[in-house]
């Protein structure tokens, strides 16, 4: 496991599993906001987003920079920072792929959630390591509630 | 030139947590040069193995998109502001 805990409450982690299925069997994605300090690092807000891959959508996401600017200011408005990303794999495990491995970088977190036939399964968190050799698996820590924005 | 280089927050843990910084640069690849050179561990996270600009990597000057301008060879002014913004993606294996 990489480092401290992601944390983060039941409420949103189902929220991320529902915009899943949702947009089942293509692929959901979005925006994690949060903080991350010595206190650790936390989710407390989610920024749904289009997946921009209308050619391949059932296993291939994209969010656009224009879209990423657009999440980063909703985070600033908040006093929050995006601290990572969050995408389904339709009826695929909730592990990163090497396509993942190339469209990332360190520090994010990435939270992946498998959609086996409509019903949300795994959801695992990933932090790219900085030699973008692999994911390392990143621990998510259930909170009873996120803390107030 | 000076120019200002705006560094996202993923990748300050390998600018010293510079939020920012100002270089010398008369174009856009100058820039970024300086910048890889400067911090080393950064161009993994910038470039591919064969030189290029990772495909996910946007640079803007000001609000212009590099690639819709001459790329590496997009002139800089003097107070221009250099953005790197990812695009996000990925996907499930085939």
């Amino acid at each position: 496991m990489s480092g401290a805990a992601l944390r983060v409450s039941d409420a949103l982690v189902r929220r991320i599993q529902a915009h899943g299925v949702e947009t089942y069997p293509h692929e959901c994605c979005g925006a994690l906001l949060g903080n991350d300090g010595e206190a650790g690092r936390e989710i407390v807000e989610l920024v749904p987003l289009a997946n921009r891959r209308n050619d391949s959508p059932r296993n291939r996401f994209e969010v656009t920079p224009e879209d990423v600017q657009m999440a980063e200011k909703k985070a600033k408005d908040l006093r929050l920072e995006v601290i990572g990303w969050y995408h389904s794999h339709p009826d695929a495990p909730a592990r990163p792929s090497e396509f993942d491995r190339e469209h990332a970088w360190p520090w994010y977190s990435y939270i992946i959630v498998s959609v086996q036939q409509r019903e949300p399964r795994d959801t695992k968190s990933w932090r790219l390591r900085d030699d973008r050799s692999a994911y390392d698996p990143e621990a998510i820590e259930s909170v009873a509630q996120s803390a107030s924005i | 030139m000076a120019v200002k280089v705006i560094i996202p927050t993923p990748l300050r843990p390998y600018t010293g947590k510079k939020e920012s910084l100002e270089l010398q640069a008369a174009t856009v690849g100058e820039a970024l040069a300086s910048l890889t050179t400067l911090f080393g561990d950064l161009k993994k996270h910038l470039y591919s193995d064969d030189g290029r600009l990772r495909s996910f990597v946007n640079v803007y000057v000001n609000d212009e998109d590099i690639r819709y301008l001459r790329g590496d060879q997009t002139p800089l002014r003097e107070g221009d502001i250099l953005s790197i913004v990812p695009s996000i993606a990925g996907g499930a294996q085939n």
